[in-house]
Formats: C-alpha cells, sequence, structure tokens
C-alpha cells in the first residue's frame, strides 16, 4: 500500500467515525414541546393584525383576552379570561367588563381596564385586515374612544345596536380580542402607528407564553410566563419548527426530534399509526369545501337545477378515497362545532334523482365551466364532479387557475361554478351565515364582492332578514334554533353545494398529552400540554 | 531621452503613472458598466414578469373576503393603478438606495430577509462545491486516464445516476437511511434545537459563526445537520463537474505535446497534472463556477426537504404567496450573483492563462 492510499483510508475511516458519532437526541427534553409545523402564512404576530392560522397560534398562547375558549372544553364556549365578570345593560347595547386584579403583562406592568379598552381602540383605529370583527359592532375610529372605555377597574363597551351577548363575546375571544401593554407598545410607536410596526415582530401579552424568537420560515420560540396567572404551564419552552415535508416530519417524529408533527399527509399517517410509541389524534377544522353556481346563469338558477346538482356529487366516494382523513362530509355553512352547527347531511349522489329534476327545469345538453384554484385535493374533486355531471348529461370544463384568476372572476360574479373553500373568520355562527346567507342587495351595483351570496349572485330572500335577527337574539337556544332552521332552508335552496369538512390529522408523541389544535373554533394551545 | 522627457522632468524608461493606470481603469469602468447595463436589463424584466404574472398581490394582502373598496385602496397604495413604465422608475429608485421594500410574509425589509438567508444558502453551496471539486476533479481526471476501464465505467455510472435521479427522492433516501436508520447525522433544520441562537451571528454561517465563538460543540452539531444536504448538493455538482473534467482531459491527453512529453520520458503523474490538467483549468473554471451560481441561487427542492432555510425557498414561498417585493429581491440578489461568478471567472481565466489578458 503507498502513501497516498493510506492517507486515503486512514481519511476516510476518520470520517466515518466522526460521522458515526453525530448522534440525534431519542428524545426531546420533559419541559419542552417540539412541533414541526408550515409556518410560512405569518406575516405579522399583532394581534390587532394577524389573521393567519400559523399566526393565531401565537398569539393566543401569548396574549390574554377579555374571554377565551378553554381548550380542555371548547363545546362550553367562552369563559372568563382577563375580564373576570361582566354584566350587559338592559337594553343589551352595553356590556361592562369587571377586570382581573393582579395579573400582570409579561414586561411586568399591571393589566388594566386602560390596557384593554386601548387594544380594542386601536384594533378599530389601525383597520387591519380583521378590524371588521369589531367594526361589524358599529366602532369607528371617531367614536370608539366613546363607545370603548375605562373607568377604573371596568371596561365599558357600547354597540351600535343590541346584539346577541354571545356573539359579542365570541368575537372578543378571536385574535383581535388579544390584550397588549399599553405602555410597552406605545413606547415602541414610530410615527404614530400605535407599535404596530414594533408588535410585528415582537409581543407585549399577558399569556401563559412569551414570544422568544420568531424567524421567519424557520421557527417560532415561546417561553412559559412563570406569572401567568392560570399557573406556569407544563411545557417552559415551546419550539414551532417550519418543515414543510411531510415525509421530514415524519422522520423528526420518529426519531424522537419533535413531539407533533401537524402536516402528516394521508400516507405518512397511516404509516405513524402502525408505530409504537406515537398516536394520531384528529380534530375537525373550520374549513369548509363548497361549489357554488351562478344565479345569473340562465338553466344554473333554476331551484330543480341546484337540487339537481346536490344529488350530482359523490360525497361518499370523496370521502372514502382521495380525501380519506382529510375532510369528512358536511352540508351545512357552519361548521361541526360550532354555536347553531347542524349535523344534517340529506344529499348523497343519487343520479336517477339529478336527471329526474333536470328533465323537470327541461334542462338537455347543459355545458358550463367551474373555476378552481391550483390546489391538488380541489382539482381531484373537480374531477369528480366532471365525472358525475356528466352521467347525468351535462358537460362540466374545468378550468384551473391561480387566486387572482379564478378568485377574480368569481368575485366578478363570471364564473358558472366556483369551487372553493371557506374557513370562519371568528368563532361565532354570524361569521358564516353573514356571507353565504345574507346579501341585502343583489345588484351588480352593489359590489358587495365580499359577501359569497353576492358573488355567487344569490339574493337569499328571507333568509338576509333571518341572518340579522339571528345575531341580535340574546337566548342562547332560540339562537341556536334560528341558526338549525336557516341552514335547513339553506341547504335546499340555495346555490350552494356544501361539501365536506376539514379534518386536521396531528401525530403526536405517546407521552404527549392534551394537546389541541384548537378545532374550528380557535386555535392551537399549548400551556395545557403535558408530557 | 527625448526633449520632452527632460522638460516633464520624469526618469527615463518609466511610464507615467496615468499611464499604467489607464488601462486598468478602463476594465474596470467597462466591468462596471456591463455589470449595470445587465443589472439593469434584469431589473426590468424581473419586475415585467412579475407584474404579468398571474399572482395577485393586492389579494394576497387584503384577503379573499376583502370589500371591493378596500381591494381598490390597496391597489391604490401599492401603485399599481400607475403606468407600468412609471412603477418601474419607482422601483428601480428603491432599488438603487438598496430598498427592496418590505416582504408581506415576513413585514421583514426584504434587504433584511435576504441577509438572514443567504448566508444559509451561502453556506451550503459553498461546502456542497468543495464536496464536488474535492471527488469529480479526481474522478473526472482518472476517468479520462483510464479511459475504458472499470474505473471508467464506475465514474460514468455515477454521473449518470447523479444527472438523472431526482434530487428529491435522493434527498429523502439519504434522509431516510442516514438520519432516520442509522442516525449518523443530524435532521431536517440546520442545527438541534438546543444549539439554536447558541452563538451570536457573525456572518449567519453557523459553522463559521461556531469556530469564531469557539463553541466546538455547536459546530460538530451544525455540521451533522449540513453534511447530508451538501453532500447531496455536492453529489449533483460532482456529476456535472467529473463529466467535463473527463471529456476536457481526454481532449489534452491526445494532443502532440502530451505524448512528446512522455517520449521524453516525464513521469505519468507529470504529465498528467503538470501539463494536461494546467491547460483545462480554464475551461473547469466556467464548469465550476456556472454550478456554483447554480447553488448559490438556491437548491429549492434541497432547502424543503432538509428544512433549510435558504434563498431558494424563501424566493419559492414568496411566489406561491404573490410577495412580489421578496421575489423581485431575491431574483437581483441571484443575477447579481451570476454577474459576480462571471467577474471572478474572468479574474481567474487571466491568472491562469496569459493569453486572456
Amino acid at each position: 500500500m503507498n502513501v497516498m492510499n493510506r492517507l486515503l483510508c486512514g481519511a476516510a475511516l476518520g470520517l466515518a467515525v466522526s460521522v458515526s458519532s453525530f448522534g440525534a437526541w431519542a428524545e426531546t427534553p420533559a419541559n419542552m414541546l417540539v412541533i414541526a409545523h408550515r409556518i410560512d402564512d405569518i406575516t405579522t404576530l399583532d394581534p390587532a393584525e394577524s389573521f393567519e392560522f400559523a399566526g393565531s397560534d401565537v398569539s393566543r398562547n401569548v396574549y390574554g383576552r377579555l374571554v377565551y375558549l378553554d381548550p380542555a372544553d371548547l363545546s362550553a364556549g367562552y369563559k372568563p379570561d382577563l375580564a373576570e365578570s361582566w354584566e350587559v345593560s338592559e337594553d343589551g347595547m352595553t356590556i361592562t367588563f369587571t377586570m382581573r386584579e393582579g395579573v400582570k403583562f409579561h414586561s411586568g406592568n399591571p393589566v388594566r381596564a386602560e390596557d384593554a379598552a386601548f387594544s380594542l381602540q386601536r384594533a378599530v383605529i389601525l383597520n387591519k385586515t380583521p378590524a371588521f370583527i369589531l367594526t361589524q359592532f358599529g366602532f369607528t375610529p371617531e367614536n370608539v374612544a366613546e363607545t370603548i372605555k375605562a373607568e377604573g377597574n371596568k371596561l365599558i363597551i357600547t354597540t351600535d345596536k343590541k346584539y346577541a351577548t354571545s356573539f359579542v363575546l365570541n368575537c372578543l375571544t378571536a385574535t383581535i380580542g388579544g390584550i397588549v401593554d399599553m405602555e410597552l407598545v406605545m413606547a415602541n410607536e414610530v410615527d404614530g402607528d400605535m407599535g404596530n410596526t414594533w408588535l410585528k415582530t415582537n409581543s407585549a401579552g399577558s399569556g401563559p407564553y412569551t414570544l422568544g424568537s420568531w424567524k421567519p420560515n424557520e421557527s417560532v420560540t415561546l417561553v412559559s410566563n412563570p406569572d401567568y396567572y392560570g399557573g406556569a404551564p407544563a411545557m417552559e419552552r415551546v419550539i414551532v419548527r417550519h418543515v414543510i415535508e411531510s415525509a421530514s416530519q415524519r422522520l423528526l417524529l420518529e426519531r424522537g426530534d419533535i413531539d407533533i408533527a401537524r402536516n402528516l399527509n394521508p400516507e405518512d399517517i397511516a404509516g405513524v399509526m402502525e408505530m409504537d410509541g406515537l398516536k394520531v389524534e384528529d380534530e375537525l377544522k373550520g374549513r369548509l369545501m363548497y361549489i357554488a353556481l351562478n344565479g345569473n346563469h340562465p338553466v344554473l338558477s333554476k331551484p330543480e337545477v341546484r337540487q339537481a346538482f346536490k344529488y350530482l356529487i359523490d360525497y361518499e366516494g370523496m370521502q372514502n378515497s382521495f380525501l380519506k382523513g382529510q375532510y369528512t362530509i358536511h352540508q351545512n355553512f357552519l361548521p361541526a362545532t360550532y354555536l347553531g352547527a347542524s349535523d344534517e347531511n340529506p344529499f348523497s349522489l343519487n343520479i336517477e334523482k339529478a336527471k329526474a329534476l333536470l328533465a323537470e327545469a327541461g334542462v338537455e345538453g347543459l355545458e358550463i365551466e367551474a373555476g378552481v384554484r391550483e390546489a391538488q385535493e380541489r382539482i381531484e374533486i373537480a374531477q369528480s364532479l366532471q365525472n358525475t355531471l356528466a352521467q347525468a348529461g351535462i358537460k362540466l370544463n374545468i378550468t384551473v387557475g391561480t387566486a387572482k384568476q379564478i378568485l377574480g372572476r368569481f368575485r366578478a360574479r363570471d364564473l358558472d361554478v366556483y369551487l372553493g373553500a371557506w374557513g370562519p373568520d371568528y368563532p361565532d355562527p354570524q361569521t358564516n351565515a353573514g356571507t353565504f346567507a345574507y346579501n341585502p342587495d343583489n345588484s351588480d351595483a352593489a359590489n358587495a364582492t365580499g359577501l359569497l351570496a353576492w358573488r355567487t349572485a344569490w339574493n337569499p330572500g328571507d333568509l338576509t332578514e333571518k341572518t340579522a335577527a339571528a345575531v341580535t337574539e340574546t337566548d342562547r337556544d332560540t339562537r341556536i334554533k334560528m341558526y338549525q332552521d336557516i341552514q335547513a332552508e339553506f341547504r335546499e335552496t340555495s346555490p350552494f353545494a356544501i361539501m365536506f369538512q376539514q379534518i386536521e390529522q396531528s401525530a403526536l408523541q405517546e407521552n404527549v398529552m392534551n394537546f389541541s389544535t384548537g378545532q374550528a373554533v380557535t386555535s392551537a394551545a399549548y400551556w395545557q400540554v403535558t408530557k | 531621452m527625448s526633449a520632452q522627457d527632460m522638460s516633464n522632468g520624469r526618469r527615463p524608461g518609466r511610464a507615467p503613472l496615468s499611464h499604467a493606470l489607464w488601462p486598468l481603469l478602463k476594465t474596470t469602468l467597462r466591468t462596471l458598466g456591463s455589470v449595470a447595463v445587465t443589472l439593469l436589463g434584469l431589473l426590468f424584466v424581473t419586475f415585467i414578469i412579475a407584474r404579468v404574472m398571474p399572482i395577485d398581490p393586492v389579494l394576497a394582502i387584503v384577503g379573499e373576503r376583502a370589500s371591493q373598496s378596500t381591494y381598490d385602496a390597496v391597489y391604490h397604495q401599492l401603485g399599481l393603478d400607475k403606468p407600468l413604465i412609471v412603477q418601474f422608475f419607482y422601483y428601480l429608485w428603491d432599488v438603487l438606495h438598496l430598498d427592496f421594500g418590505t416582504s408581506l410574509l415576513t413585514a421583514h425589509p426584504v434587504s433584511q430577509d435576504i441577509a438572514r438567508v443567504f448566508p444559509a444558502t451561502l453556506e451550503l453551496a459553498t461546502l456542497g462545491i468543495t464536496i464536488g471539486i474535492l471527488f469529480g476533479v479526481p474522478l473526472g481526471v482518472l476517468a479520462a486516464v483510464r479511459k475504458g476501464s472499470w474505473i471508467d465505467q464506475i465514474a460514468r455510472v455515477v454521473a449518470l445516476i447523479g444527472y438523472s435521479m431526482p434530487i428529491f427522492w435522493l434527498g429523502l433516501m439519504g434522509l431516510l437511511v442516514f438520519y432516520g436508520v442509522l442516525g449518523w447525522v443530524g435532521g431536517p433544520g440546520r442545527v438541534g434545537i438546543f444549539y439554536a441562537d447558541v452563538v451570536p451571528p457573525v456572518t449567519g454561517m453557523i459553522l463559521l459563526d461556531s469556530l469564531i465563538d469557539g463553541n466546538l460543540e455547536v459546530f460538530r452539531d451544525a455540521f451533522s445537520h449540513i453534511i447530508l444536504p451538501a453532500s447531496l448538493l455536492g453529489y449533483y455538482s460532482l456529476a456535472y463537474i467529473s463529466r467535463m473534467t473527463r471529456s476536457f482531459m481526454l481532449e489534452q491527453l491526445s494532443a502532440e505535446y502530451v505524448t512528446t512529453a512522455r517520449v521524453k520520458g516525464m513521469s505519468e503523474w507529470h504529465v498528467i497534472w503538470r501539463h494536461a490538467f494546467r491547460n483545462i483549468r480554464v475551461q473547469l473554471i466556467t464548469v465550476i463556477a456556472l454550478s456554483y451560481a447554480g447553488l448559490l441561487e438556491g437548491s429549492v427542492l434541497t432547502e424543503i426537504i432538509f428544512s433549510w432555510p435558504g434563498i431558494g425557498s424563501y424566493i419559492t414561498t414568496a411566489l406561491l404567496s404573490a410577495d412580489m417585493s421578496a421575489v423581485l429581491g431575491g431574483t437581483v440578489v441571484v443575477g447579481l450573483i451570476f454577474i459576480l461568478l462571471n467577474i471572478f471567472s474572468d479574474l481567474l481565466y487571466k491568472i491562469f492563462d496569459p493569453r486572456a489578458k
């Protein structure tokens, strides 16, 4: 063996030994929660502006609110958080919150009624994307000083008319209801932005966690707040790592480098289910998959044709094949787990019945266009629809495009059929009822592009009034009944065929307990997690 | 000595300083001019492509539920209602002030984002190309020298696999075997969770920063995370570099001067490395520079599989989210890298090939 060969062999051996010594950790520490998740949708951490899923997860754990949804009992609805109690005036327009005593922000500043008033006023004045959640109660930048005010330990909010108390309080559990530390935020104000620029990447909350760091498209680190009024969380540090690829998330989970993988595809979920030491948990999320038929179309606007379409969807076939584990059949505009949700799913694939309905409407040789955004599951649903419609003699041409192309046309009422997805904005039934079943002016001039009913060129008739009435009903049970009635009528008469509700499947180490992604109503919570 | 020289008081035989500097100045000016024109062209083309793409930056900001008035307000605020050429000049003005705008996705200035993600790519690409050169060049030379032998056949197969195997598949297989099964290397990410933010960022490259900080534990962990993706990229570079090296070498080895050298009794080592290889250096520089530029551009799939927060995945995520400021900023940086590597190659030509002077 010559010198060169000896050198090469030695180098190779050395490399092998040194590389093999790089061992991965067998498991994460007992007081640390490591999650793999897609977090590239975080654009801001300011609760007055944040409106994305991953950002809401951060906000829910960092900011206290007046009222909150308990991850251990989501079905119970809102519970007191920074507000210890509240009273509603006789006219139903004023709610007076009594603030919890002795709670401090992460900065050490006390949480006061002034901070709560400032936070809500600030959200209205900044008027960022989610501001409508508050401004729908009549708050404007001009009147917030009067309509949202602090008096001693009380926060008093006055709405422009009487609303269901549950509606107002449900909205206050949303991200925009996060209470910020006024002193800290205003100390970081630049050019009158009320600290918006600073709060995009920093935190000023009083929740169970404080923001350690946010590295865009890389990680979010939360550090426990030992002074949290509800008790210090068991997980002292939560690290959410941005891992896009499902297979990579699975490998990290199997190697014990993470505790939770939140974006596994059905194949990887199936693989994880077979492994010892790992488990899979399902939670229903708020996202709905639906098709909308254009009310301006001479044929699609006929009631029989709308009905026929609802019998021409292979709900079960899709649920049990390419949507397996990811979506479940749901035919109502309120997602399951929402107040007033209905579990009635009366439609199933029935070609003969659909043909009879089409014949009744005098439809023959119909050819229409469906717009679909370029997402795999939506394209597959469109293809399934194309197949079943063809069996009833309807030719469906599928146009696939970007949001700009497809959504732009839907907003302009230009598509025959739109296949889309919709997620609720806040945990109250009005969030979906107010867009699916409410359209006070269906004229083109109204240009109410924010309303799905308008985009579909559909006049919901008395449903608009019923929806408006439901938001003012103060009795919870009556309100539930109202939404169920609205949905029953909506199912039969509307040009919308709601098809599926999303399921989120998380894969976890077996020792991780009490993790909640927030179901359909809220975001992920970490403070109750134990290992 | 002429009378004029005498009158200028200069010493005979030495050219005036301005005469000596002039060619250098001319070359520098020409290079800078060329860079400026190329960059301007790049900016223009990228800007136009970004504007005609079926992506709606307004929708990305306001969300799909926004009312028409909100949509119109943001449309106006972004200046999209102005003529395209006016928009371009506004953009150009900002870029000249090193202002690429603010990313919608990260809420940070794009320049700040690039300063964060580019070192990650630079670190990965540099290690990758180093591996590619260290193994690719000797393999190519060996394959040429032993043309038709089993070594040549192996080199061909190695290169063929490198060319044809999808990087996505190879990356996942690598992770599965070396991380998932054997546990030899670290998993996805630049560093283990225990070492994140342990060393202060100086260069943004964790290997270097940990050395600067003298923290060998972090260095070892970072190395265990980078070695697999870097080897993967190195393998793809190796495939290209080795085939090109083989081809260049075969051309040289069949030249008459090589035969003459052998006839003169020179050792084979001397003939191959001192004569034939010396003559392919210029061509090889181009090949390596192009490979390196390709890696620096960001290997998106590798970055996705290994959760590597580099410029490739940054631009891709931005593109998919209609974050056009980030897309434009990233593209300009990538273009700049290509230009700089070209200039660097030209300089190396002049060093290695006197004719290029």
